[in-house]
């Protein structure tokens, strides 16, 4: 019995230093996983919405971009490059970037781990337009080589503007919804490109093809919107049923150039604290100059 | 001793501070913040904070937006919001370069509190956001040759002068399509031009900026870079230095006179790259935007000119030097023009529109010289005092004299005024060139040596669609022609320098003996201020001085 309580008085702390050990300090080394949330319903029940966006009429000119200012960039081209901001093939619309705009409001998906990349490439960004959910990495990439620096303007989220003088990569998250936010090359006047933050990943930018796939959503109603930056934006609404795809497609035609497009529009109208403010409207209104997406 | 005063006056500082900063927080000092923005900040940021006050609309940069929560000027990385300090700094400092004025001695240090806090009310994130922590900026390396030389190395490598220039002038290939963050032009600074910087001239805020970025403005940051093992902190620091090599030691002083010395008979320089320039002296001439004659132009692109001033007796000859950002009329410079016209077109006059305008120059002088302190209207006269002007512009040869009653009322007089201009990298310079005598006495001044000669000057530059009133101006000052360079003006200052060394050395000499004798064996204490040694470089740390 004495000897017991002898080798009892040798463990005890012995046992204590290895539970301590074995937890480790959670200050140190690997940073935390933030918490796995779950998919906010059973996929067993999910449906799809698919569909395409069209474009009638003629897209307007594709306009020259001069590089000659950049040697590099004009060498990078066979032709001389253009900025195509209305990008038709067959009829068919890409950079168009599709979302649901309401019916999952209220659940809480978990954040896409893959990065989604804007390359810098002969100084145009490559895709132009790139959606990503809140928190996801966002990659900005620089495979030209020259100076180019990422002037990301948002409304909602904090800006950011980084130099990029070398091949490089930089991360960076989004905490807020907001469609869309501007980024532009202060270096390369021309390149203009666009990043859509939604908060689940029920998102897409269509290509060549004009086509889209929203997979895997709950049942239920919601809101689709389409937005291009020229075109402005279109909403439909669909109802998804288990196990159907539903379909739906836009058309967005030559005389919606120059609507109005929302950059940043105030999900939060921050300003409401402020007497004069209450009326929370007229945004654009108040620049003179309002943000201009591309050319001017 | 010193030091230990300093210490207990910051301890009772603190004690008197502490206790304003907690009342700062409370509900009434919001209230009282709102009146004090109401009053002194509200016509330019607006009533809501919103950058767009009554006033904003006459300025470039426009002011601040604060509902964007968006500071240039902060201590914090890039895109987070600024520090409490951050922008206590800029409310006390104000910005250089730009149209907002340093508040220290107008408002009380709990109205700056105050405004302070009321500032950051128009974005409410700062109430639920943590207080950022200030960036960990060290110490600067001390400069020298070799990390300048490893700076400019930097500033080429990673294109700086993609905005800034070549030779640091804001004039590099990207410069005329820049804007800020609300679409507005914006202009790369003139790196030249220390005392400009909108959060400051000195080797740490330049480092400062470069880890941090200007957010709002195209200035990047530069701290990924460093993170991500592309450039080493240090290097960072010699970019730093670098460019603020660039700028003088201390910015222009403006003096009333311009000196113009005597030369040999013959020997007045006639072209800009004349050797002989390079021996005199430059004086700093501000100019400002010309607000008072409709239209009016609150957006002038030159804030200074150089003077130098010579004479032979018989010629005169002005070598002006300016930043200018474009040789007028520039193509690459055009879409500029359209965007300056856009956002800056005074509300009066007729419509301006833009068009290839050269750049140009005017030398004021009254038509003789006023016995009194008398002068005409410096803003070129009036019906009743004209004024006699040399006006040069880019695409001509030469310049031109001509009579004004009036900005609005300017008529050629025949003849010329010899020139020669050479724009380069950012900078014209011109040389302007008369006889003293008149050529014919129709109010062109008679040059006399040995009084002070009434002088004023006009700049434009035509890219920034400026031209008639619209435009930069000095006010009077003087020239003053030497009459002979006397044996004094070597042999004066030789003479002071002699002497002045001489007694400092008696003075030194006789201190350290008495301190010998005074304490012996003490620590040999020699004063670091004395002696011609001292590197002007040095840190001027009033710290490091040790106690008396």
């Amino acid at each position: 019995m004495r000897d017991a309580h002898w080798i009892f008085r040798i463990l005890a702390p012995l046992l204590i230093l290895g539970l301590v050990v074995a937890c480790g300090d959670p200050d140190n080394g690997v940073p935390d996983e933030p918490e796995e949330v779950e998919m906010p319903f059973d996929m067993e029940t999910a449906g799809h919405v698919q569909g395409m966006v069209m474009y009638e009429g003629d897209p307007p000119p594709p306009e020259e971009m001069d590089m000659s200012s950049e040697p590099d960039c004009a060498d990078h081209w066979d032709e001389i490059p253009t900025r195509d901001v209305v990008k038709v093939s067959d009829g068919h619309l890409g950079d168009v970037f599709i979302y649901v705009k309401e019916g999952l409001e209220g659940m809480d998906f978990p954040t896409t781990r893959e990065a989604v990349v804007m390359d810098q490439l002969g100084c145009r960004y490559t895709p132009m337009v790139i959606g990503a959910m809140t928190g996801q990495t966002v990659t900005f990439r620089n495979s030209d080589g020259l100076l180019h620096n990422v002037n990301a303007t948002p409304e909602h989220n904090r800006p950011f503007n980084i130099s990029q003088p070398v091949n490089m990569d930089t991360d960076r998250t989004f905490a807020s919804h907001e469609v869309m936010i501007p980024v532009r090359c202060d270096v390369h006047g021309w390149m203009r490109g666009y990043v859509g933050v939604v908060e689940h990943p029920y998102h897409q930018v269509t290509g060549q093809g004009g086509t889209f796939d929203l997979s895997d959503l709950p049942p239920g109603e919601y809101v689709i919107e389409a937005w291009h930056s020229q075109l402005g934006t279109q909403e439909q609404t669909v109802t998804v049923e288990t196990g159907e795809t539903a379909q739906v497609s836009f058309t967005f035609s030559e005389d919606m150039l120059g609507s109005h497009v929302p950059l940043g529009d105030p999900i939060y109208p921050f300003r409401g604290n402020h007497a004069a403010h209450e009326a929370g409207d007229q945004d654009h209104d108040h620049a003179p100059m309002a943000p201009a997406p591309e050319g001017r | 001793m010193a030091r230990r005063l300093r210490w207990l006056g910051m301890g009772l500082a603190w004690l008197l501070v502490l206790p304003g900063g907690e009342v700062a927080a409370q509900d009434g000092d919001l209230e009282r913040g709102r009146e004090v923005y109401d009053r002194w900040c509200a016509s330019c940021h607006g009533v809501e904070g919103d950058g767009l006050g009554p006033a904003a609309g006459y300025m470039l940069p426009r002011p601040r937006d604060f509902t964007r929560g968006l500071y240039q000027i902060r201590t914090t990385a890039g895109g987070e919001i600024p520090t409490d300090d951050d922008i206590m700094r800029m409310i006390n400092e104000g910005m250089p370069g730009t149209t907002m004025p340093g508040w220290q001695d107008q408002l009380s240090r709990r109205d700056r509190e105050a405004v302070k806090d009321y500032i950051k009310s128009f974005y409410p994130p700062f109430e639920t956001m943590d207080e950022p922590e200030p960036l960990d900026f060290g110490r600067a390396p001390r400069a020298n040759e070799e990390r300048i030389a490893e700076g400019r190395i930097f500033y080429d490598s990673i294109e700086c002068w993609q905005c800034h220039g070549d030779a640091g002038r804001g004039y590099g290939p990207s410069a005329p399509e820049l804007e800020d963050d609300r679409d507005y032009p914006i202009r790369a600074v003139d790196l030249t031009k220390n005392w400009k910087f909108n959060g400051g001239g000195s080797v740490e805020e330049v480092y400062r900026r470069l880890r941090t970025g200007m957010d709002g403005t195209p200035m990047p940051a530069f701290s990924d870079l460093v993170d991500a093992g592309f450039m080493t902190d240090e290097q960072l620091w010699n970019l730093a230095h670098f460019v603020r090599s660039l700028a003088p030691e201390d910015p222009p002083r403006v003096r009333e006179v311009i000196r113009a010395d005597k030369v040999e008979p013959g020997e007045v320089p006639r072209t800009v790259r004349d050797e002989a320039w390079d021996e005199v002296e430059k004086f700093y001439i501000p100019l400002v935007a010309q607000i008072i004659v409709l239209p009016r132009w609150f957006d002038p692109a030159i804030d200074g000119v150089w003077v130098q001033a010579l004479h032979d007796g018989d010629e005169i000859a002005l070598r002006l030097t300016w930043h200018d950002r474009s040789r007028s009329p520039d193509p690459a410079w055009m879409q500029w023009q359209e965007r300056v016209i856009e956002v800056m077109e005074p509300v009066e006059g007729d419509p301006v529109e833009p068009a290839p305008r050269p750049d140009r120059f005017a030398v004021q002088f009254p038509p003789e010289i006023p016995d009194g302190m008398e002068r005409p209207y410096f803003l070129m006269g009036s019906s009743d005092r004209p004024v006699y002007l040399w006006r040069w512009r880019s695409d001509q040869d030469g310049a031109e004299p001509a009579r004004a009653r009036g900005m609005h009322e300017v008529e050629a007089l025949s003849g010329s005024i010899e020139a020669d201009a050479l724009w380069e990298a950012g900078r014209w310079q011109v040389v302007l060139r008369r006889s003293l005598e008149p050529a014919a006495d129709d109010g062109r001044l008679r040059f006399e040596t040995g009084v002070p000669i009434p002088i004023a000057f006009f700049a434009w530059d035509g890219d920034n669609a400026e031209e008639g009133t619209r435009g930069s101006v000095s006010s009077w000052f003087f020239v003053y022609l030497r009459e002979e360079a006397p044996v004094s003006t070597y042999v004066a200052p030789l003479v002071a320098f002699v002497l002045t060394g001489g007694l400092g050395l008696v003075v030194v000499a006789r201190a350290q003996r008495r301190e010998r004798t005074l304490a012996e064996g003490a620590e040999d204490d020699p004063d670091p201020d004395v002696g011609p040694d001292t590197d002007p470089d040095a840190d001027p740390d009033p710290e490091a001085r040790p106690p008396p």
